[in-house]
Parts: structure tokens; C-alpha cells; sequence
């Protein structure tokens, strides 16, 4: 079998996005997303140093995103069911990361 | 071909009503969708159940799934003429075409519920390829060092009459050195391929942290068990840790307590940005179950000459 070696791209915070990039590779409307930054779930950047005001995101939404859009797909929410289950989903991270702690730290 | 009994799945009798299969999905989506369930096993049965699905909910393709037969889950079978007609392909052309694949390329309403590859089906313009998403686990020796990891995947490829077939292929990334537990990795173009001149996918790697026979993993953190012998404790000594980086001499202080957590500062996981983890030592004390004549008589000794009563500390007073 051929082994192909490949580049990755980090979806992490060293790089940022557009909001139209995020949506893109999200698959998310312009609602949908729009709903996730209005609650905070995902949060954009003014760059002090660009003539352009829009914010921009960091690449780690784009997983974030993307789970908006399963969500949405596989359980058939609206715009509201999303936010309300990507709230859950990070209080839900929140508690396993606390939980990660306790039991490394016992 | 293999045969998918789509209404075992689901868990539905095959005249089933449309509402009655989409309870049955909601239920199994609910029980073992990957952002919602624990189970290891879930992402695979909630995957099953999704494909079961799409085909049933679409009232043309039920119908076409429905006039196969009712045959044994897992069962090879012949695909019927018409289509083999429609892909002026041969019996033998449909060995490596997977069931949902061929069932996802069939023209019918793209409803609610559709990849975004696949929302403009219907036109004939372009059609970017899907995008997939594996997990791989690395090791935390994989994070600490960076290294190699293979992920092979099958992805559907479309020949020239557009049948869907499986092809495994294997691509080899570079783990980056510091990467944290969930980090995607987007390996652009590596997807489904598009089609009409549409865009290949992209595959998404999410790198998971395998557990560990020795560190446990918090944030860049890492802790294990130090075992100390009672004397060690009281007396303090050096002991030889093994790290991520290399074997350390770390001191151990007389009056050691167990429980106590000895920092070796930057020896956790290191960050792509900003300073590395620290690495715990979590003490655990322990006695010997059995002693020697000799040893009994120095620990009699002992309990005679101590005054020392740990029940009389903050820590082991009893309520």
C-alpha cells in the first residue's frame, strides 16, 4: 500500500479566519454561526494593526463549527436547539476537563 | 456488495411509517451520537443508524432499497440489472461500492440533512467532495517528541460511470511537538473528491492522547504515583524518575507525607506556544505486607521510642 505523505493545516490559535471561512468550512448559515458568536460560544478578535473592523477567528472554531453543523444535521435543530446545544456541550468540556484534573491529581 | 439491513438497524419492522423511523433514529442518535454518548463503540453504531437513515427517510430511496429484498444483515448479493444498467458497470464493478455510498449518490431530494457536498445534487454545478473526519490516537511520548503516525482511511472514489467505490489510502503526518488533547489537524484535499469540477475535500484528524501506563494527562500536566518506603519518607533520599524527557534525580525531603505532590517544573508536556507543563509526583507510601524477624524487632523498637501519632495530625485526626 502507498503511504502518502501530507501537510496539515493546525486548527488551533496561531492562525485566524474570516467569518465567511468559518461558515465555509463549517457548512453553518450566516444565522447559525451569527447565533454561536452572539452567546459567546465562539468569539472573534478585532486586529488592532488592519484598516479592516471585522473580527476574525481563530482557527480552533472551525472544530467547533463543525460540531455546530453535525449537531444540526444529525438531531435536525434550528438555530436555537444549536446554541442551546453547544452551551451544554462546553459546560459538558468544562466539567470533564475539572474531572481530568481531580483524577490526575488524586 | 454487501447487503445492510437498514430496518435491523434501526430497529424497525420493514413496513414501518416515516415517523416511526425517524423516532427510531432519534432514539439511536440520542444513545450514540460521538458528541453526546461515552460509549466507544457509539461512533460506529450511530454511524450505522445515520446511513440506515438517509436512505429510509428519502420515500425513492426506500423504494429502491426496499426492492433488493429483505436478505441477511452483512450478506454479499448481486446488484440488480437496472443498476448495473445505470453504471454500465458489471456484477464484479460493485465489490468494493459500499451500500451508503451508492445510496448517497442517488439523485432524489436532498432534504435536510445533507453534506453540504451534496446539497446541490440536484444542478449540475460543480460539487465539492465530502469532508471526513478520523480520530488517532498518538502517545504522550508522540506529543512530547513529535513523530510520524499513519491514518488510513477508506474514502469513496467515483469512476467514470459514478460509482462510488472504497479506496483505502494511507497518509503519513507529522505529529506537531506540543499538540494538546482534541487538536484538529486539517489535511486539505485529502477528502472526497468533488465532482463537475468542484473542490476535493478535506480530512480532519483529531488527535486523541491514548492513556498512559504511568502519567496521568491534566491540561499539559502530567502526575504519577512515587511509591516511597516508610524509612525514605522519614529519612528522605534521592530516587531515580523516569520523565517524558530522560531519567531525573529528584530529592526527597525527610518528613515526606503521602499525598504530598512534588513538582518538577517543565518536565509535563510541552505548548506549541508558551511554557511547558509540569510533571507531579503524587507520594504514595507503602509498607511492606510481610517483615523479617529482624525487621519486626526494629519496628517494635520503633513503636516504642516514637512519639509520633498520626492520628494526632490534622491529616489522619478522625472526625
Amino acid at each position: 500500500m502507498t503511504i502518502i505523505r501530507t501537510t496539515w493545516v493546525a486548527l488551533d490559535d496561531t492562525e485566524l479566519c474570516s467569518f465567511e471561512e468559518l461558515q465555509d468550512r463549517s457548512g453553518l448559515s450566516e444565522q447559525e454561526l451569527s447565533e454561536l458568536v452572539d452567546i459567546g460560544t465562539i468569539v472573534g478578535q478585532v486586529q488592532v494593526q488592519s484598516s479592516d473592523a471585522r473580527p476574525v477567528y481563530s482557527l480552533r472554531y472551525v472544530g467547533i463549527a463543525q460540531t455546530a453543523r453535525n449537531l444540526r444535521d444529525d438531531f435536525e435543530l434550528d438555530h436555537h436547539g444549536i446554541a442551546l446545544a453547544m452551551t451544554l456541550l462546553a459546560r459538558i468540556e468544562a466539567l470533564q476537563r475539572d474531572l481530568a484534573t481531580a483524577r490526575a491529581t488524586r | 456488495m454487501q447487503y445492510k439491513d437498514y430496518y435491523q438497524i434501526l430497529g424497525v419492522p420493514r413496513d414501518a411509517v416515516l415517523a416511526d423511523i425517524k423516532k427510531a433514529y432519534r432514539k439511536l442518535a440520542h444513545l450514540y451520537h460521538p458528541d453526546v454518548s461515552n460509549d466507544p463503540t457509539g461512533e460506529e453504531k450511530f454511524k450505522a443508524a445515520a446511513e440506515a437513515y438517509a436512505t429510509l427517510k428519502s420515500p425513492e430511496k426506500r423504494a429502491e432499497y426496499d426492492a433488493l429484498g429483505s436478505r441477511a444483515q452483512g450478506e454479499s448479493f448481486t446488484p440488480p440489472p437496472e443498476w448495473q444498467q445505470r453504471h454500465g458497470a458489471s456484477d464484479s464493478s460493485f465489490d468494493d461500492v459500499d451500500l451508503a455510498d451508492l445510496f448517497k449518490s442517488f439523485r432524489s431530494a436532498a432534504g435536510h440533512g445533507a453534506s453540504r457536498a451534496h446539497a446541490s445534487h440536484q444542478t449540475h454545478a460543480p460539487m465539492a467532495g465530502d469532508d471526513f473526519t478520523v480520530e488517532v490516537p498518538v502517545t504522550l511520548e508522540d506529543i512530547y517528541n513529535g513523530g510520524e503516525t499513519d491514518i488510513s482511511v477508506a474514502i469513496p472514489e467515483y469512476d467514470g460511470n459514478g460509482l462510488p467505490h472504497r479506496v483505502p489510502k494511507t497518509f503519513r503526518v507529522t505529529i506537531p511537538k506540543g499538540a494538546a488533547a482534541g487538536l484538529r489537524l486539517r489535511l486539505p484535499g485529502r477528502g472526497g473528491p468533488g465532482q463537475r469540477g468542484g473542490a476535493q475535500g478535506d480530512l480532519y484528524v483529531i488527535l486523541t492522547i491514548a492513556a498512559h501506563a504511568t502519567y496521568r494527562l491534566a491540561g499539559r500536566d502530567l502526575s504519577f504515583d512515587l511509591a516511597l518506603a516508610p524509612w525514605e519518607a522519614v529519612l528522605g533520599t534521592s530516587v531515580q524518575v523516569a520523565t517524558l524527557g530522560g531519567t531525573v534525580a529528584l530529592s526527597i525531603k525527610a518528613g515526606t507525607s503521602s499525598g504530598q505532590r512534588l513538582r518538577l517544573a517543565g518536565r509535563g508536556l510541552p505548548a506549541t506556544a508558551g511554557p511547558a507543563g509540569d510533571l507531579y509526583a503524587v507520594v504514595r507510601i507503602v509498607v511492606p505486607k510481610s517483615v523479617g524477624p529482624k525487621e519486626k524487632i526494629l519496628y517494635e523498637q520503633l513503636a516504642q521510642a516514637a512519639e509520633f501519632n498520626p492520628r494526632n495530625e490534622d491529616i489522619g485526626r478522625a472526625p
